[in-house]
């Protein structure tokens, strides 16, 4: 697939990246190029293996003991997997479907990640954690009940409160898996603008069911199909723009317009 | 702000269509000072950069498509996007008016028929003004503003009138002269249609803000209607 980069830089490269459970192929042949400081979603009819390639770029599937890989994905030019997986998961985040606050306070969900890469100093972790409760749009909310629990707060605080914990050890780049399909739609409105601000310092990768939200919030769309022997490749790749106005594949014409998938 | 992307993309529209509404603008004043000074230049030029009007409509309703497609507005954003590609189109009819103005002084060249300059000045100045206004109301919104500017389209028509009774006059006196006394009538006729479409725009500017489709200042017909 050929590299729409324009202005851009190069952040992450797939090339001829296979993902196989035991004998079954989830991921053929995917070969992509994704743009530093943009947003680019991932689409496509369920079981198309659009999570399993969202968790390849932290290496999140190595914890199912039967996943192999081979081809290689490449994170500003180095092999992701010769790197220490310690490592690339704080260059590269990661927010779930379901908010997962840890059952401690929002102080000390934040500063987790920070105090288990080994920071102590009180007042270095109390600026990580006013910084990335305010990059999340969460600080206002939530500044004068730092010691509440996480799981006191609605659901939309608790994943921006996701977000902030993904924040504080500085990643490059942030994977979300379907971020806001917990919420209400005034949360997903709140965390697909949230998302629109992170970009400026981060890489985001965000798959989703829902295609008015990759249309909304994304800069660049991934459609992946299933091959007749279900395994998982990407039928078109573009600017979010195009993809919704003038598709250049039928079967991202059918699945965008709703008589697919 | 829940819909920052949105807001942000509608106004920098909007701000698109001012420019390109005063694009309209000048270049009619511009193609009917040309009938003036009988300055061919001057046409020929107003005459090609009607492209660069029509380039500008084409990528604001790109923009605006993109937005309906992108951004799944509703209620009064919707009803905003969908009166704007109206919009553009309108002022790309009402730039093509000009051109045709500056087409017709190049086929006049020099020919020494008498046009009615000071009054095709008027009517230039009053169609533009109402289109300022008209425009103005489209972009703020306002209601009030775009119901008050339709009954001005009268003025114009009753230039248009006089012109055309002169003209023909002028026609049937100068019988050689008929094929320039019909141009006279063609440059009025671009005016007068230039002026009606501002009661399009007017239109929507309703529309956006009650949700209503009407029509409004329907006189030109009940004259018609009236005479017969």
């Amino acid at each position: 697939m050929p590299s729409l980069l324009s202005n851009e830089n190069l952040k992450i490269n797939a090339q001829k990246f296979n993902l196989f459970y035991g004998d079954f192929q989830a991921l053929k042949d995917i070969n992509v190029d994704i743009p530093e400081n943009a947003i680019t979603s991932i689409i496509g009819p369920s079981g198309c293996g659009k999570s399993t390639f969202l968790r390849s770029i932290n290496r999140m599937n190595e914890l199912i003991p039967s996943v192999k890989t081979d081809g290689g994905i490449y994170l500003d030019d180095e092999d992701i997997y010769t790197q220490d997986v310690v490592e690339l998961r704080k260059r590269v985040g990661m927010v779930f479907q379901r908010p997962n606050p840890f059952p401690k306070s929002i102080f000390d969900n934040v500063a987790y990640g920070p105090r288990a890469h080994g920071l102590k100093n009180k007042a270095v972790l109390e600026e990580i954690v006013e910084k990335s409760l305010t990059d999340s749009a969460l600080w206002d909310e939530v500044k004068d009940n730092l010691n509440k629990s996480g799981l006191a707060l609605s659901g939309g605080q608790q994943q921006r409160l996701c977000i902030a914990r993904a924040l504080a050890v500085e990643p490059e780049v942030i994977l979300m898996d379907e971020p806001a399909s917990a919420l209400d739609p005034i949360a997903t409105l709140k965390i697909e603008e949230l998302i629109q601000n992170l970009k400026k310092e981060y890489t985001i990768v965000i798959v989703t069911h829902n295609m008015q939200q990759a249309a909304r919030a994304s800069d660049y769309t991934m459609v992946f199909n299933m091959h007749p022997d279900r395994s998982g490749y990407i039928i078109e790749y573009g600017k979010t723009s195009q993809i919704f106005t003038n598709p250049q594949e039928k079967i991202t014409e059918d699945y965008i317009s709703g008589r697919f998938g | 702000m829940p819909r920052e992307t949105l807001d942000t993309k509608l106004t920098q529209i909007k701000n698109e269509i001012y420019l390109l509404g005063s694009m309209v603008e000048q270049a009619v004043l511009d193609a009917t000072n040309t009938l003036k000074t009988r300055n061919l230049d001057e046409a020929r030029r107003i005459y090609e950069e009607d492209s660069v009007i029509n380039e500008k409509r084409f990528a604001l309703e790109n923009a605006i498509i993109i937005l309906l497609a992108t951004q799944q507005p509703f209620a009064r954003d919707l009803r905003l996007l969908a009166a704007m590609l109206l919009v553009v189109n309108e002022l790309e009819r009402m730039a093509d008016y000009a051109k045709g103005i500056a087409k017709i002084t190049i086929k006049l060249g020099s020919s020494d028929i008498d046009i009615p300059v000071r009054d095709f000045q008027k009517m230039a100045e009053q169609s533009v003004s109402m289109l300022h206004r008209s425009l103005s109301a489209f972009i703020e919104q306002n209601p009030n503003l775009a119901a008050a500017i339709p009954q001005e389209d009268d003025i114009v028509d009753e230039m248009y009138t006089k012109i055309y009774r002169n003209t023909i006059q002028y026609a049937i006196a100068n019988p050689t002269q008929m094929d320039e006394a019909n141009d006279i009538l063609w440059i009025a006729h671009n005016l007068e249609r230039f002026a009606d479409r501002v009661t399009n725009i007017c239109e929507r500017t309703i529309f956006i803000t009650t949700g209503e489709l009407m029509e409004m200042n329907t006189n030109d017909d009940e004259e018609y209607l009236s005479e017969k």
